[in-house]
């Protein structure tokens, strides 16, 4: 321009309207289907507490300490329900832990050859794609059939105990709590993996060098290395176990009555969701949706917590 | 130089700590192997008491009434292909739009931050709880034309649990992109726009679509969230605002049924679901090994 040749050749080219329109309406699109997620979630939490609003002021924090769910005389506490959905999920992470991060250690350590690793990492992801209405079938028709001689033996041995103290006849606790460890052990196994191939190679080297032995190495220095990641798979296991529905509702019982055995037939809040909430009116379903309210508080604060734990905990190895 | 004492370089089985390191390997393999079982025990199942039902005839007639025998899953394959497509149809824009916002347009303010961890949280809510959400805004409200129970009910509600799915792997795939390709568009003059919609966009496709693939298969198995926004019906899709069947909730209602013949229904929808499943499985991870050559 100075010069004074040819000016336009270097002169800003001025964006046509239309351009800049298409540009800003699209970026206005993402922003609101963006806020879509926000929005969502506030409208599941107005439904949920809306609806439960009736039950709350009859029943008040009564409900979460009783036992009595009577449609007929309009009694509702979701204590078994709610004791159903802690025990199964804690219970089943007591199993699926050992065996989850056991499975990752064997799948990332150079054990066996690489491709066998390769299968069986595959073979579990795969695991974690099958419905849980499927396993719920498999469960009913194979799983707990298979596996009532060895609860009734359980029962005749240990009968003594509160825990095992009724026959078991079918559908019960024990049966939803194993098809939830075969639900969540995916999922820790996954998680553990990913962790456990962050670990820098030096660490391992390190261990090696000063002379530790292979469990030496992984138990002193590459899990301690990889527990932020574990544990906030862990966590993760623990709100899906908590929430999951389909498998456990086919073969926990869908009974209201509390007992300490695990061999008796239970229920958890999103079986009774599940079997009741088509067919109910009326208190019953603010009862339902207080109960769906405290599910949802459950897997929040848990899913919140493993967020900020491996935000808090991760070590940075960069 | 310091001399060894015989031996003292060489492995030693009998050593505490040797034989300590084999007891912990054989309790890993163990583990592993029983962590592989269900899998096993589980497809070995399905495939072998399903797949020795299926037939052109079950595949295309509708299911029995309680009591008679023969008849099909033909309502519930086209019924779960209606509400899986219309799932798609919401989540997929809606997915990619709020993915394409964080990777490309936020610059890491409050809102950008609040989306993801309502993302994560999202993702977290139980899918029973979906439906209970889907119910008490559309179905009890009667909100699609007075209609209580129905199809696109259901979509809705399968919608709600594939967005967060879709909204991470578009962002993760987007931050994947190099910038330069982002500053070579830009700098020749391409509009924002253009330069998502025509650079970064297919240069993440293998990723996102690899992660789209993943939902909608898992959408397809879901059952939580359609049981009482969907419903069931034993009849032939009557458009988007009624009541229509899923081969999920037919394996649901027929499995706790006393007649055999519903029973071998149930085995043979988890068939077929099964293997629906697990081909977009492969898809997705034939789309994922794509994305990385």
């Amino acid at each position: 321009m100075a010069t004074g040749q040819r000016p336009d050749l270097f002169a800003q080219r001025r964006r046509p309207p239309g351009e800049k329109l298409l540009d800003l309406s699209f970026q206005r699109l993402t922003v609101v289907l963006a806020s879509l997620v926000g929005l969502v979630l506030l409208g599941i939490l107005i439904t949920v507490l809306g609806g439960s609003r009736e039950a709350m002021g009859q029943f008040g924090l009564g409900f979460l300490t009783t036992s009595d769910w009577d449609p007929v005389g309009g009694h509702y506490g979701a204590f078994t329900a709610i004791y159903g959905t802690l025990i199964t999920s804690l219970l089943a992470l007591l199993i699926a832990v050992p065996l989850g991060v056991g499975t990752a250690v064997f799948i990332t350590e150079n054990i066996i050859p690489l491709q066998i690793r390769q299968v069986l990492g595959v073979m579990v992801e795969l695991l974690a794609a099958i419905p849980s209405v499927v396993l719920g079938l498999w469960a009913i028709f194979v799983m707990e059939p298979f596996l009532r001689p060895c609860l009734t033996g359980l029962h005749n041995l240990l009968g003594w105990l509160p825990f095992f103290s009724t026959e078991p006849q079918g559908p019960g606790i024990a049966p939803a709590v194993l098809i939830l460890v075969v639900m969540i052990l995916p999922i820790i196994t996954a998680i553990s993996r990913d962790s456990l191939n962050q670990v820098p190679p030096s660490l391992r080297q390190a261990a090696y060098g000063i002379g530790a032995t292979r469990w030496g190495a992984i138990l002193h220095v590459i899990l301690p290395a990889a527990i932020s990641g574990i544990t906030g798979g862990v966590m993760l296991a623990l709100g899906r176990a908590m929430g999951e529905t389909m498998a456990v509702t086919m073969i926990i019982g869908n009974s209201n009555n509390f007992s300490l055995s695990l061999l008796a037939p239970g229920n958890t809040i999103s079986s009774m969701l599940a079997n009741q909430f088509g067919e109910a009116d009326g208190v019953q379903v603010s009862a339902l949706m207080y109960a769906a309210l405290v599910l949802m508080l459950l897997t929040l604060v848990v899913n919140v917590m493993a967020q900020q734990i491996v935000r808090r905990l991760s070590l940075k190895y960069n | 130089m310091t001399s060894f004492p015989r031996g003292a370089l060489t492995y030693r089985p009998g050593l505490a700590r040797n034989r300590c390191n084999q007891l912990f390997t054989g309790l890993a393999a163990v583990f592993t192997a029983l962590a592989v079982l269900p899998l096993v025990l589980v497809l070995v199942y399905v495939l072998i008491k399903g797949g020795s039902l299926i037939s052109l005839r079950l595949l295309s007639e509708l299911p029995p009434a309680p009591g008679l025998e023969g008849g099909g899953i033909g309502n519930a394959l086209v019924g779960t292909l209606i509400v899986t497509l219309i799932a798609s149809l919401i989540a997929i824009p809606v997915g990619v739009g709020s993915g394409v916002y964080l990777a490309e347009y936020s610059r890491g303010g409050a809102f950008a931050r609040f989306v993801r961890f309502g993302t994560n949280v999202l993702a977290g809510v139980p899918s029973i709880i979906c439906g209970v959400f889907i119910y008490g805004l559309i179905v009890a409200t009667r909100a699609f034309a007075g209609q209580s129970y129905s199809a696109l009910a259901g979509g809705i509600a399968l919608a709600v649990l594939m967005v967060p799915t879709v909204i991470k792997t578009t962002d993760e795939a987007l931050k994947l992109v190099a910038n330069e390709l982002r500053w070579g568009a830009l700098g020749v003059g391409a509009s924002k726009f253009v330069t998502i919609t025509r650079i970064t966009l297919p240069a993440a496709l293998a990723p996102i679509a690899t992660g789209i693939v993943l939902a909608i298969a898992r959408a397809a198995g879901e059952t939580a969230p359609l049981i009482f926004t969907a419903l069931f019906s034993p009849f032939w899709p009557d458009g988007l605002l009624n009541p229509i069947a899923s081969m999920s909730v037919l394996i649901y209602n027929f499995a706790i049924m006393p007649y055999e013949a519903q029973i071998s229904l149930a085995w043979a929808a988890s068939f077929v679901l099964v293997v629906m499943i697990l081909a977009a499985n492969l898809l997705a991870r034939w789309l994922g090994k794509l994305s990385r050559t």
